[in-house]
């Protein structure tokens, strides 16, 4: 299963529900939620968590955007718009933690 | 027509915001089609079952009385995370209508089994 999340880990409690019930796939973060696979942030921790049952991908757009592609913490893919598509299309259904 | 698994991912308060509401209008909509209806409660979302919502003061219409009605849709699965409850202070007694209570785990489980996940 694809797990989308797309708010900031500071703001919203979705990255907690996630790892509470997320059991395997993928989790890709946009907008907002690529904030917290970034080094040093509160919520990198977190992600790491998740990284050992699931696939962490960021989507590089919105890490432009926000000027820290240059701080994605290791584990994290970085993906383009073509990567979401493949992503959505690779996997048999997708939860979006709104 | 084949029969496809959906659950719909309920995880906001109601009356605060219009998703609660929508999520109930495409419930309904989705069972007129014969479908296999699966509704989850999660996180803020617990409290859309809720016993003894009042917004006659808040001149809202009341949707809750709906939930009671989804039997007669033949909506009949609806799941709520155990967790969630808990850290709101709440008990399966609070709630309006007969759910089956699932841990983390075993909500995630259910979810990784549809064919369509709708979040609201």
């Amino acid at each position: 299963m694809l797990h989308i999340i797309n708010k900031s880990p500071l703001d919203r409690p979705t990255l907690d529900s996630l790892l509470r019930m997320g059991q395997s796939g993928a989790v890709l973060l946009i907008e907002d939620a690529v904030l917290a696979a970034t080094q040093g942030h509160a919520a990198a921790e977190k992600l790491r968590a998740l990284m050992t049952k699931m696939q962490v991908f960021a989507l590089a757009p919105d890490l432009e955007a926000r000027g820290v592609s240059d701080r994605l913490i290791d584990g994290v893919t970085g993906v383009d718009y073509g990567g979401f598509v493949d992503l959505v299309a690779e996997h048999p259904n997708c939860q979006s933690w709104l | 027509m084949t029969t496809k698994k959906f659950m719909f991912v309920n995880r906001k308060a109601p009356y605060g915001s219009i998703y609660a509401l929508e999520s109930l209008e495409v419930v309904l909509i989705t069972a007129a089609f014969d479908q296999d209806v699966s509704l989850a409660f999660v996180d803020d979302g617990v409290y859309q079952l809720k016993k003894g919502c009042q917004t006659k003061a808040i001149e809202t219409k009341n949707f809750s009385p709906t939930y009671r009605a989804l039997d007669g849709y033949d909506i009949e699965k609806l799941y709520v995370e155990k967790e969630s409850l808990e850290a709101r202070g709440l008990t399966e007694d609070d709630l309006l209508v007969d759910v089956t209570v699932l841990d983390s785990q075993s909500m995630g489980a259910l979810m990784e089994e549809q064919d369509v996940v709708l979040s609201f």
